[in-house]
């Protein structure tokens, strides 16, 4: 162990305790020790930590701000749950139909992350933000007017832009069923996201992210985000590096979005809106940008506060707030910085001394 | 005839964008901030009102201006207690904080005055000629049309000419300039701040007697609304923030009406798409090319 690098001791530590909390958690939800409010909360609390280890990857280690992200993980479910509800007399398996369900949602979000990042990645800053919040807006709208159905002839697929059709107008056989009803959402999902295929799609992202970040790509990837015009000069191609942060970011969040949709009976669009995307960005923030642990923590602390606020009653928003408030102020307060610098030596200033 | 209400209609409701968005690009301008609270100051402008015309019982402008003391108050303690000791911090640290201000100010109104929606009273209590009525135009929409141009014009006279005005120039150019030139910096943000929240109390107050339902979510939808109109004229430009305003409420309307109800959001969230790649910095904005 010691001749590893630090960051290499890094990685594994933050393999090991995902391993180990998810042993742990897994024993404790079979041996059922744990209050329904709790057990019900593991499989989404897996997809949001995917989710913010994937926005991660565009904010803290691309340099981009996203406030799109919960669009693909709309894309994803919804892909997701077409794919597994067409497929349940076909693939009888739940475990394989849920792994089919989940990379049919990558896929479905890498295209629309491909169609959305092409033109967009052009932008900077605070532009970039804005069209990913309208890019949100606009998948949750078009989500809202699509109805699809599955009979013996396969999938009937139709957009209802006037508002006016229902899901009659795709007359569907006597043994077809509504798979996605427009406004109302995915209806009748069967239920087969679990707890283990969160951990495995948590361990996966991990993988894929940690490797990129310490990759040659990565080192791209992140010297573009230092500086663009010398990471330009010395002949890094920007579009292709940024692409591939945003891609591969969509792809995590889409199979997350399929996890998450097949963990509900009933999923309506508006569940993926700007809020959403907003909640993963302050995992990611709070977690610290470009620190992948950290944004586990932070998503796991701050997804389970509303729930231990739960004594506050109607107050715990308001408390939530006021701590998101005072968690930036202290992170950010100079003094308290410095007072934390002379208890706990950095590791910068460890490794100068 | 129909196009001609639909187009008052769009003009009326782009007012309202328009002003709201005049306070985002005033703050984005001067602290480089994407401020999310803006929209839920534009809410409590808007039950300040309701308080004040059906609880006190005071008369429309007496109401008015009281949410707009109100609201200017609140702007500079948000201000003071929340953005001021980030000064120096990262821009995702600021907007992190501005969105749990923005929850804060959602939940809080919901403690105070409940989730349920009330039903806001218009403060404009004449009636148009039936002529102009006929032409589907509302003693409303005119009193927003109107308040948005002298808001305009008055803002942009304020910015150009007087002192204060120079001095958010000044800051928004360079700040380290400024404060050597004297110009003392934070009160000049915190007058921003002022200033813009006084407008969102007004947009509030006109949105409502458009649109009378009032509940704490009223703000976030206008409030992004606004927000992609001051993108969409150019951000930190005043004249941009007014016409990406009434461009976006005429697109709104329109698209409501002649293409679909549902993608009328989605339809204007396109043109936005299509303008910034068109134009990376909005319509009016200003491109600033990076030098090495």
């Amino acid at each position: 162990m010691k001749n590893l690098k630090k960051a290499t001791k890094v990685d594994f530590a933050t393999y090991l305790g995902v391993t180990v909390s998810f042993v742990i958690m897994y024993i404790l939800q079979t041996g059922g020790h744990l209050s329904s409010s709790i057990a019900g909360q593991l499989v989404p609390i897996c997809c949001f930590i995917v989710m913010a280890v994937s926005l991660n990857l565009v904010v803290g280690i691309s340099g981009e701000l996203s406030l799109g992200h919960a669009g693909f993980m709309s894309v994803g479910a919804f892909g997701g749950i077409i794919a597994a509800q067409s497929l349940a007399g076909a693939v009888p398996f739940a475990p394989l139909r849920l792994t089919i369900a989940i990379v049919v949602g990558a896929l479905c979000a890498v295209i629309i992350g491909f169609v959305v990042g092409v033109p967009v990645l052009r932008l900077r800053g605070d532009y970039l933000a804005i069209v990913t919040l309208a890019f949100g807006q606009i998948i949750k709208d078009l989500i809202n007017c699509l109805l699809v159905g599955y009979d013996s002839h396969g999938l009937h697929i139709m957009f209802n832009i006037s508002g006016l059709k229902s899901i009659n107008d795709l007359h569907l056989e006597e043994t077809g069923k509504a798979i996605i009803k427009g406004a109302q959402g995915a209806v009748g999902i069967t239920k087969i996201s679990s707890f283990p295929a969160g951990f495995i799609l948590v361990m996966l992202a991990l993988v894929i992210v940690l490797n990129l970040i310490r990759s040659r790509s990565g080192r791209a990837i992140m010297a573009i985000r230092d500086n663009r015009i010398a990471a330009e000069s010395v002949g890094l191609n920007i579009t292709k590096y940024k692409l591939m942060a945003f891609v591969l970011s969509a792809a995590m969040a889409g199979a997350a979005g399929a996890l998450y949709g097949l963990n509900y009976g009933s999923l309506v669009a508006s569940r993926f809106d700007f809020n959403t995307s907003i909640l993963v960005l302050v995992y990611v923030v709070l977690g610290g940008l470009g620190n992948i642990w950290g944004s586990i923590i932070a998503t796991v602390v701050l997804y389970m506060l509303p729930e231990a606020l739960r004594q506050f009653s109607n107050y715990r928003m308001l408390v939530y707030a006021i701590v998101l408030i005072l968690v930036m102020l202290a992170t950010n307060n100079d003094q308290l910085k410095a007072l934390l610098r002379r208890i706990i030596p950095t590791r910068k200033e460890a490794d100068a001394q | 005839m129909v196009f001609f209400t639909y187009l008052i209609s769009g003009i009326s409701l782009g007012s309202v964008y328009a002003i709201i968005a005049l306070g985002y690009t005033m703050v984005y301008g001067i602290a480089k901030m994407l401020n999310f609270a803006h929209g839920d100051v534009i809410m409590v402008g808007g039950y300040i009102c309701y308080i004040a015309l059906n609880s006190l019982g005071l008369p429309a402008v007496l109401a008015v201006i009281l949410a707009m003391i109100v609201c200017t108050v609140l702007g500079v303690v948000i201000e003071g207690l929340a953005y001021k000791p980030l000064r120096q911090a990262g821009s995702l640290a600021v907007l992190i904080t501005a969105i749990g201000v923005s929850y804060f100010l959602q939940n809080a109104a919901q403690l105070i005055w409940g989730a349920t929606p009330k039903n806001f009273t218009s403060v404009v209590h004449f009636n148009l000629p039936s002529g102009l009525m006929s032409l589907g135009l509302s003693s409303e929409a005119l009193i927003t049309v109107l308040a948005c141009i002298v808001i305009m014009v008055a803002l942009t006279a304020f910015v150009n000419h007087s002192k204060l005005g120079k001095a958010m120039r000044a800051c928004s150019e360079d700040k380290g300039a400024a404060q050597l030139m004297g110009i003392n910096v934070n009160r000049t943000i915190s007058m921003t701040f002022a200033i813009g929240s006084a407008l969102a109390a007004i947009a509030g107050v006109l949105l409502c007697s458009s649109y009378p339902v009032l509940q704490p979510t009223t703000g976030s939808m206008p409030g992004i609304k606004a927000f992609t109109a001051a993108v969409f004229g150019g951000i930190g430009s005043i004249p941009g923030a007014f016409i990406g305003g009434l461009l976006l409420g005429v697109i709104e309307s329109l698209a409501k009406a002649y293409i679909s109800t549902t993608l009328a959001n989605s339809i204007v969230f396109a043109v936005l798409i299509v303008v910034l790649l068109v134009k990376p910095t909005g319509l009016l904005g200003k491109y600033a090319p990076e030098k090495v």
